[in-house]
C-alpha cells in the first residue's frame, strides 16, 4: 500500500489558480466520498486552504493513483486539466510522507513557522475522519504528523520569531510588560500599518484603546473601530501618560513626541515602562527618547532589524526541524511497510493450505484400498510438506519487517501467488506500534 | 553520616547548577524538569544535613564559616524554589544555584567540627537571630540573580540586540516584580532579625548596641534595603535603578556577613572570637 500525495500550494499556483480548486470547508461530504469512490483509492483525506490544496489517499496501483487524483480534482472544479497540471505536484512513498511532515510542521507555509496550518490540517482530517474517507493508514499517517509537527514546534524555536513588523512589535512588548491585558495602547495618526499592529495588540488582550488624529472626526471613527476613545491631537501628550504602548505614523515632517515630554511622563506614571513604536518616515519621535530609563523606542528601522534577525534565526531552526523529521520519516515508514507483513503471510498460508486441501480430496477420492491409518498419514505427510517449503519465506518477511524493503518481498509474493490481502483492522495493529 | 549527607547535598547542587547552566544554553523542557528535580532532592538532603547537624549538637547549626556557609545556601536554595514555583521562571535557577554550590564549596573548605559554645551564646535567641538572618540573606540573593537577569535584559532591549539570551530570559516586569517581591520580604526578616540581635546582645554581653564592625554593616546594609524599598514606594524607583540597587545592597551583605570574619577585625560577631573565648 502507497501513500501519495498529489496537490499545489503558494509556491506552484497564483492564488487565482488556488482559489479555484479550493474546497468550501463546509462542504467536505461530497469531494470526500466521491474521492474514495475512485478506483484503486482507498483511502483520502482533503487538506484546502487559502495557501495549499492538497489530497493525501492511498493506493496500491502509485501512477495510475496519481493520475486519478489529478483528474479528479480538475473535474471536480471543472477545469481542463492541462490548465492546471503544470500547477500539480505529486508524491508517493516516503517523499509523500516527507512532504505532509513539512507542511503539518510548518516549514513548507508562506510564513515558515505559522502556526495555523496544523489546525487547518487537523479540520481537513476532521472531515475525513467524520465522512469516514479516511482508513487505518492515513489515520496512522495524520496523527503522526500532527505528532511530529508537535516535536518540530517544542524542540526547535521555529514558531518562536515574530517575522512581521506588527508580530515583531508585539513580541517586544511582551518582553517589556510580561502580560499585555491590562495595558492600554494609544494611536497617534493613522495608516495601514499603524491599524494592523493596533489589531495585533488588540487579538493579545490589550485592554484599552486611545486614538489620537490630526482630524479629530477620523479619531473619532478610529476610536469607534477599536472600541477605544479618541483624544484631542492638541493635548495628546496631557494623556500620555495613561498609555503604555505608543504606536505613532503621523505625517508630520518633525518630531512631535520630543525626549523632554517623554521624561516629563515617565515621572508622572512613577517611572511605569512604555514602549514607543514609531512607523512612521520621516520619524516621529526623537530617538533621544529611547535614553530615558524605563522607556524603550522603536522605530521603523529597529523593528525591520528584529525581523530580519528572526529570520535568519529560525532558518537554522528549519534545519534543525528537517532532521527530526528524517528521523520520524524511517519509524513511520518502517510500520507503514510492516502493515501487509502479517496479512501476506495468512494469506500465502491459505493459498498453500488450499492447494493442499484439494490435492488431498483428489486422491483420498480415488484411493479404494487405502489402510486404515492412511489418510491420517498422508495428512501429516502433505502438512509437513508445506510448512517445510513455508518455513523460509513466512521467517524471511517477519525478519525484514522490521527493517529493510519488505515492500518488495510483499509486491513479488502477492503477483507470484495472486495472494488478495485484506488490510487488517485497527485493533489487530496493536503490536505494529511504534 | 553528616558528612555524607554534606557531600551528597554538594554533589547534588553540582549536577543540578550544571543542568541550569546547560538549560541556559539549549532550553528544552525536559533538561529544566531535571535541573527542577536535582535542586529539590540537593534541598531535601540539605535540610536532613542540617536537622542532623542540630540534633548531634544540641544548638542550631550557624556556629562557625563550615555552618554558616551551608545554611546560607540551604537558605538561597529554598528561596529559590519558594521563587521560581511562584513565577514559573525556571532560568532564575542558571543565576541562583551557581550562588548555593559556590556558598557550599566554600562551606566544604572549612572544618566541619561541631564547635564547644560560650555559656553566653547557648540560647534560643541564635536559633530566632541567625536563622532570620540567614533567610533575609537568602531573599537578597534571589533578588540579586534577578536584578542581573534583569540588566541583561534591559540592556539588550534598549541596545536592540535581540540574540538568544534575549528570547530565553523572561519579560523585564516579571524581573522586577521578582525583585521587588524579595524586598517585601527580605526587608522585613532582616528588620526581625536586627531586632531580636539587639535584644540577645543584652542579655548576652549587657548592652543592645555596642557599633561592632558587624552591627555597623548590618545597619548600613538595612539602610540600603530600607531606601530602596521607600524608593519604589514614593518616587516609583523600578527597573535599572531597582536592579543596580539590589545587586549593590547584595554586595554590601556579602561583605557584612564574611568579611567581618575573613578581615581581621575586632567583631564580637566574628566566629573565631566568639568561640575563641573557651577555647583559650
Amino acid at each position: 500500500m502507497n501513500i501519495v500525495v498529489v496537490g499545489l500550494s503558494h509556491k506552484t499556483a497564483s492564488v487565482d489558480i488556488r482559489e479555484k480548486v479550493a474546497f468550501a470547508p463546509n462542504h467536505m461530504e461530497k469531494p470526500l466520498q466521491e474521492l474514495v469512490a475512485l478506483p484503486d483509492i482507498t483511502e483520502g483525506v482533503i487538506v484546502s486552504t487559502c495557501n495549499r490544496v492538497e489530497i493525501y489517499a492511498t493506493t496500491h496501483d502509485v501512477a495510475g493513483g496519481m493520475a486519478r487524483l489529478k483528474r479528479f480534482l480538475a473535474d471536480y472544479h471543472t477545469i481542463p486539466l492541462e490548465t492546471l497540471e503544470p500547477h500539480l505536484y505529486s508524491h508517493y512513498g516516503e517523499a509523500a510522507i516527507r512532504h505532509v511532515f513539512r507542511v503539518a510542521s510548518s516549514l513548507d507555509s508562506m510564513v515558515v513557522g505559522e502556526p495555523q496550518i496544523l489546525g487547518q490540517i487537523k479540520t481537513s482530517y476532521g472531515y475525513a475522519a467524520e465522512f469516514r474517507s479516511s482508513g487505518i493508514i492515513l489515520n496512522r499517517f495524520l496523527h503522526k504528523a500532527f505528532s511530529v509537527a508537535k516535536r518540530v514546534r517544542t524542540e526547535t524555536r521555529i514558531a518562536s520569531s515574530a517575522v512581521s513588523v506588527s508580530f515583531a512589535a508585539v513580541e517586544l512588548a511582551k518582553k517589556i510588560f510580561g502580560d499585555l491585558t491590562d495595558k492600554t495602547v494609544m494611536l497617534v495618526g493613522a495608516g495601514e500599518m499603524c491599524e494592523l499592529a493596533a489589531k495585533h495588540f488588540l487579538n493579545n488582550g490589550v485592554r484599552g484603546v486611545m486614538v489620537t488624529n490630526r482630524t479629530y472626526e477620523r479619531a473619532v471613527r478610529l476610536a469607534e473601530e477599536f472600541g477605544g476613545r479618541p483624544v484631542n491631537f492638541d493635548d495628546f501628550i496631557e494623556q500620555l501618560h495613561k498609555a503604555d504602548i505608543i504606536l505613532s505614523s503621523t505625517g508630520a515632517t518633525h518630531f512631535i513626541i520630543g525626549a523632554r515630554d517623554v521624561e516629563e511622563v515617565i515621572r508622572r506614571r512613577r517611572q511605569k515602562p512604555m514602549f514607543f513604536i514609531d512607523i512612521a518616515v520621516p520619524r516621529d519621535i526623537d530617538p533621544k527618547v529611547n535614553d530615558v530609563q524605563n522607556v524603550y523606542l522603536y522605530d521603523m528601522d529597529d523593528l525591520q532589524g528584529v525581523v530580519a534577525t528572526n529570520l535568519e534565526q529560525r532558518n537554522k531552526e528549519a534545519e534543525k526541524a528537517e532532521r527530526i523529521i528524517d528521523q520520524e520519516i524511517g519509524q513511520f515508514f518502517k510500520w507503514l511497510s510492516s502493515l501487509e507483513v502479517t496479512p501476506t503471510i495468512v494469506a500465502l498460508r491459505s493459498r498453500f493450505e488450499e492447494v493442499r486441501r484439494a490435492e488431498l480430496e483428489k486422491t483420498l477420492a480415488t484411493w479404494k484400498e487405502l489402510p486404515p491409518d492412511g489418510q491420517k498419514r498422508l495428512e501429516a505427510l502433505t502438512s509437513a510438506i508445506v510448512n517445510k517449503l513455508l518455513h523460509n519465506p513466512t521467517s524471511t518477511l517477519k525478519r525484514t519487517g522490521q527493517g529493510g524493503r519488505t515492500d518488495l518481498y510483499v509486491d513479488a509474493l502477492r503477483q507470484l501467488f495472486e495472494l488478495e490481502t485484506e488490510v487488517p483492522q485497527e485493533e489487530e495493529l496493536g503490536e505494529l506500534e511504534e | 553520616m553528616n558528612a555524607l549527607l554534606f557531600y551528597s547535598t554538594l554533589g547534588l547542587y553540582a549536577i543540578a547548577t550544571a543542568a541550569y547552566l546547560a538549560y541556559l544554553l539549549k532550553p528544552q523542557p525536559p533538561l529544566g524538569r531535571a535541573a527542577r528535580w536535582l535542586i529539590t532532592s540537593g534541598f531535601v538532603l540539605h535540610a536532613l544535613f542540617t536537622l542532623s547537624r542540630y540534633l548531634e549538637a544540641g544548638h542550631t547549626p550557624i556556629t562557625n564559616l563550615h555552618e554558616s556557609l551551608s545554611f546560607f545556601s540551604l537558605a538561597v536554595v529554598g528561596v529559590f524554589i519558594a521563587f521560581e514555583r511562584r513565577y514559573k521562571v525556571l532560568i532564575l535557577g542558571s543565576f541562583v544555584t551557581p550562588l548555593a554550590l559556590l556558598l557550599m564549596l566554600a562551606s566544604s573548605i572549612y572544618p566541619s567540627n561541631i564547635p564547644e559554645l560560650p555559656p553566653a551564646l547557648k540560647s534560643n535567641w541564635l536559633l530566632v537571630h541567625s536563622s532570620l538572618a540567614f533567610v533575609s540573606y537568602a531573599t537578597f540573593a534571589v533578588a540579586f540573580g534577578a536584578a542581573i537577569m534583569y540588566l541583561i535584559q534591559e540592556h539588550f532591549l534598549k541596545k536592540k540586540r535581540l540574540g538568544a539570551l534575549y528570547q530565553k530570559l523572561p519579560s523585564l516586569d516579571v524581573l522586577d516584580e521578582i525583585n521587588y517581591r524579595c524586598l517585601t520580604f527580605g526587608f522585613p526578616l532582616l528588620t526581625i532579625a536586627i531586632i531580636t540581635g539587639a535584644i540577645w546582645a543584652e542579655t548576652a554581653w549587657g548592652t543592645y548596641w555596642s557599633w561592632d564592625p558587624k552591627e555597623t554593616w548590618s545597619l548600613i546594609t538595612w539602610f540600603i534595603y530600607a531606601a530602596l524599598l521607600h524608593g519604589r514606594l514614593t518616587t516609583g524607583w523600578r527597573g535599572k535603578k531597582a536592579a543596580i540597587l539590589a545587586i549593590v545592597g547584595f554586595g554590601i551583605l556579602l561583605f557584612t556577613f564574611l568579611g567581618v570574619n575573613l578581615l581581621p577585625s575586632e567583631s564580637q560577631h566574628s566566629y573565631d572570637r566568639l568561640l575563641g573565648g573557651v577555647d583559650k
